[in-house]
């Protein structure tokens, strides 16, 4: 059976190497500050013990006042995941790093979520519209768009 | 013989897919309207003799008992038109067994699936690459109307905004039973057209002019 | 200067453009394929052709109301799409689903693999160079598979048959009967295809060795299903992180070495095997019972997000669900397994040449319906 580790049980150990890098720690998940994101990625990913080695699915949601981004890490040697949250405030420019370095799956689903919701990836080599054309107007997943 | 690689690209890929949104943006802007059914053979005839008309009758049965398919499957329906070639509900008994990729030699067209903006002027393209005389089925409730999808922002509601259809099968996805139907009254379809152009009418026009 | 120095050719790639509208591109998939003549040298996708919007669709339909949705996603295995939506909405709003509707659900999800797999081998070998003759042969099979589902929820293709509690409809009387029927012959079918094939001269040339996925580029690339078995990731959902009742059957989880087209594809025969015999197994075992929970219609779940996921015939789906107590999702997100299966095309081909190309995309088996949502 897969563990879902909490966010408590991690946050602690964040928070030692990357101090300040967790904004918020709920029942199964963590919010990271984006700007650590990358760095508390790739502990992740490289730590004996932790080995998320597996990225299950990164997806963005409208919550008006932010666009929240969620990452599900699993490791398949110890069989525990993790879901780990990153927010950007402000509708203009939201942006976020990219993971495309640690994890390549998350080629197309970050390219996605460019062209649905309007969240930039920085760092990914071909940040372009993967389902609409070139040239579409608006980000249709967001809750503005009508 | 030596050939010189110092040619870039015609076009580079972010050209390539510029062009081809714009392509997508006039073909939405300009398919408001839906294009009227063709049908002929509502016609009142003209008299004519009975030799043309049972030339008339040989073509449309020549035409009518083998109809060749293009490919054109985006979606879901696809799988019951593959299930109504198949071994079971074989339609190779109407004489249309043949699928080939090239629409070059294809004179049907079966609209399996649902039609995305994106998509719709690679249908058009493969519509008019067909060469006349050609029929178009819309298959399921997708390609009559958008279907379950209609109040998508990516999808066109009915083929019928791109690319004129003679028959239209409903069901989501209709069985292949009535897949077979639909074929049967677009062949009754066929046999009541006119191919053989009427000779007096087309004497006395070019006196005319 | 001799003949050789004076016939140097110097070529320069070119681009060519698989179309949307292509015979064994399994839908509408478009890829530009850089080429030195006929070898690859590298590959851009072009998805979006069937992008139908459908996870915005989901906020404005309600929860069960989005179930007849979710069979159009991977529309050769709807089943199982059904099943993971109800599971995730289950998971938030904390139902139980009573027994005998779990054991219908692993009978139909089970026997929706077999579905699939007969689909995904038989068009495999299609794209191999076998024109029709075993996607015929395939064909009639999955006919046999389909009339049981036919039997159960009326539908051929999309059947809307799981519900948020449970599923819609009791099996008639003549379901269970028949089922019978099918398992004691199916096995045999299984090994007829197999021996026609398994030491086919043509499908080894071409499918052993070809389009080889390591291990690592496999874990990495977040690929699943037959796909991550057959490179050797020993990873199925129904073992690791079982769903529904599946820790109460006994199966094996077949897998690969090599990581070619070879090893998937023998994956997906042992797969049918195997499904064959978790079948059985539920059979013996149903209970009687109600087959649906109690559950509203409209259903309100209480906020909050759950994820859920299974194990599909094509890898892991999942749909992961924002609720904010009313009665539409805030927000649905379906994990894609085709389109996370192919990040890892691009490694596999390059160096092959286009035939090639066909066949390792045939073996990686997806349906556009759920690339591109």
């Amino acid at each position: 059976m897969t563990v879902a580790l909490s966010g408590k049980d991690i946050a602690s150990q964040l928070e030692e190497k990357f101090p300040g890098s967790v904004e918020e720690t709920g029942q199964d998940s963590l919010v990271v500050k984006s700007d650590s994101l990358l760095a508390v990625a790739g502990y992740l990913k490289d730590t004996g013990s932790l080995a998320f080695d597996y990225l299950n699915y990164i997806t963005a949601v409208d919550y008006y006042s932010y666009f929240e981004v969620v990452y599900q890490l699993t490791s398949l040697k110890h069989n525990h995941s993790v879901i780990i949250k990153s927010r950007c405030y402000g509708r203009e420019n939201p942006a976020v790093p990219s993971v495309v370095g640690l994890w390549q799956s998350a080629d197309f689903q970050e390219r996605e979520i460019y062209d649905l919701m309007g969240i930039k990836f920085e760092g990914h080599p071909n940040l372009k519209r993967l389902f609409l054309w070139e040239g579409f107007q608006g980000h249709p997943l967001r809750k503005d768009y009508l | 013989m030596e050939v010189s690689s110092d040619r870039e690209y015609i076009y580079t890929s972010s050209e390539l897919d510029q062009q081809e949104g714009q392509l997508i943006e006039e073909v939405k802007a300009g398919a408001r309207e839906s294009i009227p059914d063709p049908d002929a053979w509502l016609d009142e005839e003209v008299k004519r003799s009975i030799m043309l008309s049972s030339v008339d009758a040989l073509l449309n049965w020549a035409r009518r008992s083998s109809l060749w398919t293009a490919i054109c499957f985006p979606a879901c329906c696809a799988f019951e038109f593959i299930a109504a070639e198949g071994p079971r509900f074989d339609m190779s008994r109407f004489g249309m067994e043949i699928l080939r990729a090239s629409p070059r030699q294809a004179d049907l067209m079966i609209t399996a699936g649902t039609l995305t903006w994106k998509m719709a002027p690679v249908v058009r393209r493969i519509y008019n690459q067909m060469p006349e005389p050609k029929w178009v089925i819309a298959m399921g409730a997708c390609a009559i109307s958008g279907g379950i999808f209609r109040s998508s922002y990516n999808v066109v509601p009915g083929y019928n905004k791109i690319i004129p259809v003679d028959v239209y099968v409903p069901g989501c996805p209709p069985r292949p039973e009535a897949l077979i139907y639909g074929v049967q009254m677009l062949q009754k379809k066929i046999a009541k057209e006119h191919p053989i152009p009427d000779l007096p009418q087309m004497l006395q026009r070019g006196k005319k002019e | 200067m001799t003949t050789t120095e004076m016939m140097t050719l110097k070529t320069e790639p070119f681009v060519l453009n698989f179309g949307p509208v292509h015979p064994s591109t399994h839908g509408v998939y478009r890829m530009r394929a850089t080429l030195d003549g006929e070898v690859i040298l590298d590959i851009e996708p072009v998805v979006g052709y069937l992008h139908r919007g459908i996870e915005k669709l989901a906020e404005e339909r309600t929860y069960s109301g989005f179930i007849p949705l979710t069979d159009r996603l991977d529309y050769i295995s709807p089943m199982s799409n059904n099943l993971g939506y109800c599971l995730a909405v289950e998971k938030l709003a904390g139902i139980k689903v009573p027994e005998r509707a779990e054991y219908l659900r692993v009978i139909m999800a089970e026997l929706q693999r077999l579905a699939n797999h007969c689909i995904a081998v038989g068009s495999f070998l299609n794209d191999t160079g076998a024109y029709y003759t075993p996607f015929m042969y395939a064909f009639r099979e999955r006919e046999k598979i389909v009339d049981l589902f036919d039997m159960a929820c009326g539908q051929r293709l999309t059947y809307n048959y799981m519900r948020i509690g449970g599923v819609s409809q009791d099996i008639p009387d003549e379901f269970l009967p028949a089922l019978k029927r099918l398992v004691e012959q199916l096995p045999r079918w299984v090994d007829e295809y197999d021996v026609l094939l398994k030491q086919n001269e043509i499908l080894l040339a071409r499918t052993k060795g070809v389009g080889v996925l390591p291990r690592e580029t496999a874990i990495n690339c977040g690929i699943s299903g037959p796909v991550a078995r057959g490179s050797g990731v020993n990873w199925d959902l129904r073992k690791a992180d079982p769903y529904s009742i599946y820790d109460r059957f006994e199966f094996d989880i077949p897998q690969g070495e090599a990581g070619d087209c070879y090893d998937r594809y023998r994956v997906r025969i042992e797969e049918m095997r195997q499904s064959l015999r978790i079948i059985k197994q539920a059979m013996n075992d149903i209970p009687a019972g109600p087959v649906r929970a109690d559950v509203p219609h409209l259903i309100r779940p209480p906020k909050g997000e759950a994820y859920a996921h299974i194990e599909a015939p094509k890898g892991e789906l999942g749909y992961y669900l924002v609720s904010d107590n009313s009665i539409a999702p805030y927000r649905c997100h379906i994990r894609p397994t085709s389109l996370i299966n192919l990040t890892a095309l691009r490694e596999m081909v390059k160096g092959w040449k286009v035939a090639d190309l066909i066949a390792i995309f045939g073996s990686i088996d997806i349906t556009m319906g759920e690339v591109d949502r």
